[in-house]
């Protein structure tokens, strides 16, 4: 159960949804897909009244990409070519060319023409991401979600993924709603953050007013050390063991 | 990072450069699902010649068009009479179990499934155990055997259907344990009966569930062909459906499918076709399970293909086998359920190596 969630996010930003495991954030995605039944008063996508609009047509309005694309025995061209099935009447049986040229054209986007033949199950993490994320481009949404599509991977396909939505949403104007437990990555990437709590917002706002070291302590219950990053100018979030904070304490 | 990376994807995104390629490669996956087909439909229709030709009284291909032409003869009886139907019913049987096997296969993303897995078989055969235990059939006539088989696999159907899937949000792994279940109980209470009864009946039960194309009632016959082409037809319908399920219920339903509606009528459509199809030809193992693999690995995983080759797959099966069952101990015929387990399973277990030593190969 969610309750008074009340968040507004403009076109061709790049939202970060954070919060610790229990808080609501995949919940939260669930009532956007549909999957969940939602009793809110007012939902809005870009004008539409989200309740007037069925399944398929929100599935041509906001694709999700999941932690774990479910491996199948299926090639990464059919799997990609899936996001157009949104498109398809019930008795239009079969992909027409337009359905093929956009997939392909994601496919480039992405990088992931190169394994098209290949099954799914071939292809290593980080690769069933990347074509994960082609598939939901090719549903040609207003509004992409991100459920912590990222989580399991290693820095470099963390980064790569990132780079590449970051891009997308920069020069394709992409809207981009994201879960992500990496509290430094959630800083680095996006231009805002809603952190949720227990059910609810707790804050939400730029990444320098989200994410204090107050804000952090109090929602996850950890002690925490923040800088700024030297780079990017944006916070950067330190873990502090017990053994060192005890040790800091004593000398304190 | 790499070269491609490093262009623009606002360059890429504006190209034209894929047009080519995807117009190559629709048209590489159409060319090759029509080749399928008409590998199918030759091996079908070969093998509705052979069944034609081959038997006690045996024709040439050549003859089988005077044989039409003379309609007194004992040749054109024997054909329209007994050959026909048999291939038919085949045809329709086959079609119809393998059809069942991929649908349920698919809603329950489980390979192991069949159509007798969910008791459907159990069902029937229970209600011909309990019409032969009573000795209904004598007194009411032989139709109540096909009836009761029906009427007995439309309870589990229902069993099934209201215990498991009648909720808005049904969990599909319980539905499979709930029809499981029901299997299990029908069988107990079915070898009660066959404990109880005297030892003409439990032949007469025993050969029942062994299974035949035998059926002399030709509106049987008839309706069983129209209802499994009409499961195809509506299963073809829900293609899309069944295709995006391959990635999980949740996926699918990002995907814009209505996931439970597409569940329940794809439920409903194969657990019918595998009643009607116990309970007019027994219980014909192996069909639901063997043919689908198969055709899996040959024409892939799309639904839309899976399903005509599956039924077609199926058909051909079936008849071949009803073929070899007439045949091999000629006079005499041997069930045909003897028939599918073992020449199925055998070629299943050569196909599947074959093709695990092809992919090391690779």
């Amino acid at each position: 159960m969610l309750d008074n969630i009340s968040f507004e996010i403009e076109k061709g930003s790049f939202t970060g949804v954070i919060g610790p495991n229990g808080s609501g954030k995949t919940t939260l995605f669930k009532g956007l897909t549909g999957e969940l039944k939602i009793q809110a008063s007012e939902m809005v996508l870009n004008q539409t009244d989200y309740f007037s609009i069925n399944l398929r047509q929100k599935a041509q309005r906001l694709a999700i990409v999941t932690q774990n694309t479910e491996v199948t025995d299926i090639t990464v061209e059919d799997y990609v070519l899936m996001g157009r099935i949104p498109y398809r009447s019930n008795f239009q049986f079969f992909e027409s060319q337009q359905d093929y040229d956009i997939a392909h054209k994601y496919m480039n986007l992405t990088n992931v023409y190169r394994f098209k033949d290949k099954l799914m199950s071939e292809l290593s993490g980080g690769e069933q991401q990347l074509a994960a994320i082609a598939r939901a481009l090719t549903q040609e949404p207003e509004l992409l979600l991100l459920d912590e599509a990222t989580s399991h991977l290693d820095i470099m396909h963390q980064v790569e993924i990132l780079n590449l939505i970051q891009q997308l949403n920069e020069e394709l104007n992409l809207t981009v709603l994201m879960i992500i437990h990496d509290l430094n990555l959630a800083s680095e990437y996006c231009d805002y953050l809603v952190m949720m709590n227990k059910g609810g917002i707790y804050t939400k706002g730029k990444p320098e007013d989200v994410l204090n070291y107050q804000n952090i302590e109090q929602v996850y219950k950890t002690v925490v050390y923040t800088r700024e990053n030297p780079m990017s100018k944006k916070p950067a979030i330190f873990l502090v063991s017990r053994k060192v904070q005890d040790r800091v304490k004593k000398q304190v | 990072m790499n070269r491609e990376r490093k262009r623009s994807l606002k360059y890429i995104y504006r190209s034209q450069i894929t047009i080519h390629h995807s117009l190559e490669s629709m048209k590489k996956k159409y060319i090759n699902w029509g080749i399928y087909l008409l590998v199918l439909m030759a091996l079908l229709v070969g093998s509705v010649l052979l069944s034609l030709t081959v038997g006690e009284v045996k024709f040439t291909l050549f003859d089988l068009r005077e044989i039409i032409q003379n309609k007194d003869g004992l040749e054109y009886t024997v054909l329209s009479k007994i050959r026909f139907p048999r291939i038919i019913l085949g045809l329709a049987v086959g079609g119809s179990l393998s059809l069942a096997g991929v649908i349920l296969q698919g809603i329950y993303r489980n390979p192991l499934v069949e159509p007798y897995t969910l008791g459907i078989s159990g069902g029937a055969a229970l209600g011909v155990a309990i019409t032969i235990v009573f000795g209904l059939h004598l007194t009411l006539g032989a139709f109540m055997l096909p009836l009761s088989g029906f009427v007995g696999s439309l309870v589990i159907i229902f069993l099934v259907y209201f215990l498991g899937i009648r909720r808005s949000n049904f969990n599909i792994n319980n539905m499979l344990l709930i029809g499981v279940m029901i299997s299990f109980m029908a069988s107990s209470t079915m070898m009660f009966l066959m404990s109880t009864t005297t030892s003409e009946n439990l032949h007469s039960i025993v050969f029942w569930i062994m299974g035949s194309l035998d059926e002399p009632n030709l509106m049987l016959v008839k309706t069983v062909f129209y209802a499994s082409l009409s499961g195809l037809v509506i299963a073809f319908l829900f293609s899309r459906s069944l295709n995006a399920l391959r990635l999980g219920q949740a996926r699918a339903k990002h995907l814009g499918i209505n996931t439970g509606f597409a569940i329940r009528v794809l439920f409903v459509v194969a657990s019918l076709l595998t009643g009607i199809c116990v309970s007019v030809a027994g219980v014909i193992g192996f069909v639901g399970l063997v043919i689908p693999h198969m055709l899996r690995l040959i024409v892939g995983s799309d639904f839309r293909i899976l399903l005509i080759s599956s039924f077609l797959g199926g058909s051909t099966f079936i008849i071949l086998c009803d073929v070899v069952a007439r045949t091999i101990i000629s006079p005499n015929e041997l069930p045909i359920g003897v028939i599918t387990g073992m020449v199925g399973g055998l070629v299943f277990i050569i196909v599947l190596s074959r093709s695990k030593l092809k992919s090391k190969i690779q």
